[in-house]
């Protein structure tokens, strides 16, 4: 942008959010619009450069726009909106207009860092996310990158091992088992060559933390794996990431090439005796992947089973070398341990679960997107101070948390300071940080019968009881949520979800039951509702359900009417709706769009 | 006459894709993977290929073809919608988007219409839940999906659809 005019006016950038979420909002037209606006009027007084990042992780308000060094944060702009920003940057004018306003407060916010989603959040794993162009080297450079590589390299290897140990990361991905615990293990088997993995096969349904990761700091990625490599002495790494997350394939594979250009991958590592090369491999969509024996069978050019971990993979892994696999989150960690030492890590969370962690937080929430708080923050300073609590003013019911394996937790635990233990204390597991936040629109036996469905589909078959068990939890599940259920079929589920827990090969099969038997064990009544009283309290079971609208709240506004697929509503301007039971096909159209709570479940 | 240089023109594109790769075990999965994103589904040609290719048998390759779920083994559709079916999507309703469009085209997950025109999947999750319900239809992803808005996707991709009647 050299043919740009410098005025006194200061070099600005501007940054385009680019993640998946913005993407789908159109942010590619609006990065498309600023290049092409500013190459179209050379004349532009402004000094300014346009770059795309990963995700900001306020998925809710995209496409973001961040304008730096005003601090400028704009929501929702659409490419129209893009002359108008450059014609405010030459005048030094804000425009207002795109500017975050908190719809309780109508309070206007100039840049994100100082609204309720941001101003909480501790921004370690993702500290470079949205700040930095994921194609571009040279902007991670500019922040630090690969000093902590350096200093390692300065280090020997067992010092970088103790200061990981001594920071107290836990592996990410769900497991929570001591990083450095895994590293030393694996240090202190004689066999070589030795490997480290990434395991990016992100594959909770409702998580995206890794991919946001991958597609948005990659660098940060590599170098924790460079430096696990120099401290117990890889030759050859792997990333292994699902294939369905094009963004990230691409920008990963273009950092390594980059990385090796830098000299920070290839033989012999910044001049040091260190050589080691990465290679990315794409997973080809199995859930169970994301279990590391499994993962590992799949490099190896293997179905995807898992087997028992008589030995773990730090002694005999991939091809039966001694192998550190860890998540990503957990590799994005470890440069920051390195440059700022264990000890300032280790002062952030709990006593037992060290530093951040990166939830998703989805679902009912009214803000949405990725977030990444202290360990023992509360989930209801996450769900109501970051969230600003349920959509629409309904009333919360549970959040689960831990993927498929995970629980669902209630009103009562909301101030549970969440680390590891915690958690798993709870009846559910912190797994790779999916936070779902359900409110009373959701059924909690078709919840269960939901995780119950995926896990079916994902069991690998390897192992009886996770084959034969998963599936009759699912059909007795089923027929709850049809109407058919019997009062035994209670007994049931807790009996097969014993054996389960108890008999399966892998942890998928061991933690299937967790859904079940916590939505039993908080949500008893909605089970009872169903088999008893033959009613889904939520209007989620369509045999359960019956939609009707109360007389008294119908304003007569029409929305109801107009978003209905089915035409099933009836009813003059200004007079109570009626809904048809018989073209009634219960999808909801009509509940979830009354601003009035007019639309009731019989 | 044509389809048979068609054919030829197939099977010279699968020996290309597999000849990028190094004749090893471990490269099954990314060859399988170009050959799906190119034929939007395994040819057996292809799988037998990849056999010969790595020195497996076909039941190895076939084995790897079934375990993942990425791999078809019938050609999908001109359009193929994937219907986000992970938890922030299926609680906000995916459900519905499914069954609007079996209401719409007539297929069910795992289907296609039999003009060959649209196929339906359902994936368990784009990790795009902040957008939630997603669906994508071949490479564009469309987000916070509603009943209405499936129909309007199906027309913009060409698609028929039968208009419910309208309620007097």
């Amino acid at each position: 942008m050299s043919q740009l005019s410098m005025n006194n006016t200061a070099a600005r950038t501007i940054l385009v959010c680019c993640g998946t979420g913005c993407q789908a909002n159109g942010s590619m037209a609006v990065y498309q619009a600023f290049r092409r606006e500013l190459a179209d009027s050379p004349g532009t007084q402004v000094h300014t450069y346009t770059k795309s990042t990963g995700c900001n992780g306020w998925c809710e308000k995209g496409p973001l726009v961040k304008i730096l060094p005003d601090e400028i944060t704009y929501c929702r702009v659409k490419s129209e909106d893009v002359p108008e920003i450059i014609a405010s940057l030459r005048y030094g004018t804000v425009m207002e207009r795109l500017l975050y306003r908190d719809p309780v407060t109508k309070q206007v916010y100039r840049s994100h860092r100082d609204t309720n989603f941001y101003k909480k959040q501790r921004k370690v794993a993702l500290r470079n996310i949205g700040e930095i162009d994921p194609a571009n080297i040279q902007d991670y450079l500019d922040r630090d990158g690969y000093n902590a590589l350096r200093k390692a390299l300065t280090m020997p290897p067992a010092q970088v091992i103790e200061e990981v140990l001594q920071s107290g990361l836990r592996g990410r991905g769900g497991g929570g088992f001591p990083t450095g615990l895994k590293w030393k293990a694996c240090a202190a088997v004689e066999r070589t060559p030795r490997y480290v993995i990434c395991n990016g096969d992100e594959g909770d349904p409702g998580a995206f933390m890794d991919r946001s990761i991958m597609e948005g700091d990659p660098h940060s990625v590599l170098e924790g794996m460079i430096i696990c490599a120099h401290a117990i002495g890889a030759s050859a790494g792997f990333i292994y990431v699902r294939d369905e997350y094009d963004l990230a394939v691409h920008h990963l594979s273009r950092a390594v090439e980059d990385a090796r250009k830098h000299g920070f991958l290839g033989k012999n590592i910044l001049g040091s005796d260190l050589s080691f090369d990465i290679e990315i491999v794409r997973g080809g969509g199995a859930f169970v992947c994301g279990e590391e024996t499994a993962l590992i069978a799949s490099i190896e050019g293997n179905p995807g089973e898992p087997r028992d971990k008589y030995i773990f993979p730090t002694e005999k892994g991939l091809w039966g070398q001694p192998t550190v696999i860890n998540n990503v989150e957990t590799w994005a960690n470890v440069p920051v341990i390195i440059n700022r030492g264990a000890a300032e890590f280790a002062s952030i969370g709990t006593t037992g679960s060290k530093g951040t962690k990166v939830f998703s937080l989805v679902g009912k929430v009214v803000n949405t997107g990725l977030v990444e708080v202290p360990m023992g923050t509360t989930l209801r300073e996450i769900i109501y101070d970051i969230g600003e609590g349920i959509q629409k003013g309904r009333k919360f019911k549970a959040v689960q948390t831990g993927g498929p394996s995970g629980g669902c937790i209630p009103e009562d635990l909301l101030d549970l300071e969440v680390d590891f233990d915690s958690l798993t204390a709870a009846g559910s597991m912190m797994g790779s940080g999916g936070l779902i936040v359900m409110d009373d629109r959701t059924c909690m036996v078709e919840v269960a019968r939901y995780y119950v469905n995926f896990l079916a589909g994902e069991s690998c078959g390897k192992c009886v009881p996770c084959r034969e068990g998963i599936s009759l939890l699912l059909e007795t599940l089923t027929r709850i949520c049809e109407g058919k259920g019997r009062l035994e079929d209670l007994d049931l589920l807790e009996s097969v979800s014993a054996t389960l827990q108890q008999a399966a090969l892998c942890a998928l099969g061991r933690t299937a039951p967790n859904p079940v038997l916590s939505t039993l064990k908080y949500f008893r009544d909605e089970y009872l509702a169903h088999i008893v009283d033959h009613r889904c309290p939520a209007g989620i079971c369509k045999e359960l359900t019956e939609f009707y609208i109360d007389p008294e709240l119908c304003t007569g506004c029409g929305r109801c009417r107009r978003k209905c697929p089915a035409n099933a509503v009836a009813g003059e301007k200004k007079q109570a709706h009626v809904i048809d039971p018989s073209r009634c096909i219960k999808c909801g159209e009509c509940i979830n769009n009354c601003n009035f709570q007019a639309v009731k479940v019989k | 006459m044509a389809g048979d240089i068609r054919q030829a023109a197939a099977l010279q594109e699968m020996e290309q894709i597999i000849a990028q790769y190094p004749a090893e075990r471990r490269y099954i999965l990314a060859i399988m993977q170009d050959l799906q994103k190119k034929f939007n589904y395994l040819p057996k040609e292809g799988l037998q290929m990849t056999a010969r290719h790595v020195n497996a048998p076909m039941s190895t390759v076939y084995s790897m073809a079934t375990f993942y779920k990425a791999f078809s083994l019938v050609p999908k559709g001109r359009v193929n919608f994937k219907v986000c079916d992970g938890t922030a999507c299926h609680i906000k309703g995916s459900q519905t988007i499914i069954n609007e469009i079996y209401q719409c085209l007539g297929i069910k997950p795992g289907e296609t219409t039999p003009d060959g025109e649209f196929s339906l999947e359902t994936v368990n999750c784009l990790g795009a839940c902040a957008i939630a319900p997603v669906l994508v239809a071949n490479q564009k992803v469309y987000a916070k999906v509603t009943p209405a808005a499936v129909r309007e996707i199906i027309k913009e991709h060409g698609g028929q659809i039968n208009e419910p009647a309208v309620n007097e």
